[in-house]
């Protein structure tokens, strides 16, 4: 009885804070469907106040709303078909994100496995510097990436952003951690099958590690689709600014359409969710310990 | 004959070193080119007068900096932030992964709802901390309803709350995992023994579960920590580059001189940065290996 007791409130303390970790990413998706008006009428005063904008007619009170009174697509056809240039900063992100993605864990693939592969005193001393330089705050590395895209003169651009986030030493680190957990009996067949080291990497490790590289991936894309201060600090052209950046700059006027683009925006990382969260979990519990 | 069987050994281990070298080229170029190198220059930035007099000037830049009032401001709401986040993500994720490790109903859905926040962007949901934070909002309302007064939460003293709470929504998951990974990991015998010696689950946690969650405890404390210099994009988002006083943050600090091409009061603060995080990452180290060094084989 006792026991039954203790689990029943542990469900129930366990719901109740479920709930609430997915109550702002649900009201958000159920706000999108609001007609411009309910939004303008309901939150416009948010909009007034923390960026004083366009003036069109705004409610004197906030009503948290979860049900819209109307459902209405109006807002999803302006975003996706009537203004451009919503999709054009949605596409910014993906080309400054994708490039990242796909460099990171390619060159992390090639380290990891020489970290796994010749194992020796330097290789351990560079590994733990690897760690640390993981470590270290972006407010750091940052003055560094600034300095070497003023020096290769791409400060300004994209690929100021680029580079650094493609020599990032994340995925290095995670990988080398799924790479030294392949049991050393299956490198050492393939080598007695005469495999040089290419092949055991391409044959053996890759496809041992296939579930970890989908992983990373998807830590890697969720952190650079987030992100915002490299991209404020190191890009000037305020076009080629990715879509997480001009979320913030919404203003009054656009009220009515923020929700949307907002959804728009998390549609790529919850769908990555909804696929790979088996993989995200194993990727998370493998970064679990900085030693060994 | 023993001679070239050492020959043939140690050409085996330079062929190795080569080749070990080769694979990591790639990589060791890029970090050597865009973190390291450049990361000298920062270095010697931060003890010259001026990149074109370049004249060496100890410790001034450092004094400087030290007596700069934003930096002091932007140091301390940082610190004061981290203080605060990093202890609650920490324990209140662990709390978590011990209600989910009790076999309760739904916990496999629990934990994709505990996790959700970590794929959201911050961007996106941004709206909604603005809808519920607002002077009329939702919060202020559900705490009227017990008597208290709402307060405009942007503006007053408790504007840390604010973001805290959206730190701790967005990072919980992610340290949940990892505790839930180190709990199961737990020798079920250990445990087993302690039950049959009449432990209680209190005790169980404290001198059982704790000593071997140590290393998963330092690196939650470390990547939490990380994650906690991180929360200018959160503040950015919300209130973007001017904000209350309260949360100004070093990052708005170093956009600043960044916009003011402040190359030396930049480099010193960089250092100042990295050695601050260094001696913090040490010091976690060096915890950990005092703490749990009875439990590891």
């Amino acid at each position: 009885m006792r026991r039954f007791f203790g689990r029943g409130t542990l469900f129930a303390v366990s719901a109740v804070f479920a709930l609430l970790f997915l109550m702002p990413t649900a009201l958000t998706i159920s706000n999108s469907f609001m007609t411009q008006s309910e939004i303008e009428v309901n939150y416009g005063m948010i909009f007034e106040s923390t960026k004083p904008g366009v003036g069109s007619y705004v409610g004197d009170s906030v009503n948290l709303k979860f049900i819209p009174d109307k459902v209405s697509f109006n807002q999803y056809a302006t975003v996706l078909f009537k203004s451009p240039e919503y999709l054009l900063k949605f596409w910014n992100s993906v080309i400054l994100v994708i490039p990242i993605v796909f460099f990171q864990v390619a060159i992390a693939a090639f380290a990891a496995y020489s970290f796994t592969r010749f194992r020796s005193k330097i290789k351990n001393a560079i590994f733990f510097f690897y760690i640390v330089l993981m470590l270290m705050p972006y407010q750091v590395t940052m003055v560094p990436n600034y300095l070497v895209a003023e020096y290769l003169g791409i400060l300004g651009s994209r690929w100021a952003v680029i580079f650094p986030g493609v020599f990032a030493p994340f995925s290095v680190f995670l990988l080398t951690k799924f790479m030294r957990r392949i049991p050393s009996s299956l490198i050492e067949a393939a080598k007695l099958d005469g495999a040089n080291e290419f092949q055991i990497f391409t044959g053996v490790c890759l496809p041992q590690c296939r579930s970890a590289l989908y992983s990373i991936a998807i830590l890697v894309f969720i952190d650079y689709w987030n992100m915002v201060e490299l991209p404020i600090i190191l890009m000037d052209d305020a076009g080629a600014l990715p879509l997480s950046v001009y979320l913030s700059t919404i203003n009054a006027g656009e009220a009515g359409i923020a929700f949307a683009i907002a959804v728009v925006y998390m549609i790529p990382p919850l769908f990555l969710f909804l696929h790979g969260e088996e993989a995200l979990v194993e990727g998370i519990t493998h970064s679990g310990s900085v030693k060994g | 004959m023993k001679l070239t069987k050492r020959m043939e050994k140690l050409n085996l281990r330079a062929r190795d070193s080569i080749h070990g070298a080769l694979w990591l080229a790639p990589s060791i170029a890029g970090v050597a080119a865009f973190y390291v190198v450049p990361f000298f220059i920062v270095v010697y930035y931060a003890f010259i007068n001026s990149p074109l007099r370049a004249e060496f000037v100890f410790f001034d830049n450092f004094e400087r900096l030290f007596q700069n009032q934003a930096f002091k401001l932007a140091a301390s709401n940082t610190l004061r932030f981290s203080v605060v986040s990093v202890p609650l993500a920490v324990i209140l994720s662990l709390g978590i992964a011990l209600m989910l490790e009790a076999r309760i109903p739904l916990r496999s859905q629990f934990r994709t709802f505990f996790l959700s926040p970590l794929m959201v962007p911050v961007a996106s949901v941004v709206l909604i901390w603005q809808v519920l934070f607002h002077p009329n909002g939702a919060v202020n309302e559900f705490i009227e309803l017990f008597g208290v007064q709402g307060i405009d939460w942007m503006q007053s003293e408790l504007n840390q709350v604010v973001v805290v709470v959206l730190f701790l929504w967005k990072n919980l998951g992610f340290n949940m995992i990892l505790f839930m990974a180190a709990l199961s990991n737990i020798p079920k015998d250990v445990l087993e023994t302690a039950d049959t010696e009449g432990a209680g689950p209190i005790r169980k946690l404290f001198y059982i579960k704790l000593r071997y969650l140590s290393p998963t405890l330092l690196f939650v404390t470390i990547f939490s920590l990380i994650n906690s210099f991180k929360v200018f994009r959160e503040i950015y988002l919300l209130t973007g580059d001017y904000p209350y006083e309260g949360l100004y943050m070093l990052q708005h600090f170093m956009n600043n001189i960044f916009r003011a091409l402040d190359y030396q009061r930049l480099a010193s603060a960089a250092v100042v940065m990295t050695v601050a995080m260094v001696i913090i990452i040490a010091a976690l180290f060096v915890m950990e290996e005092r703490f749990g060094r009875d439990v590891e084989e």
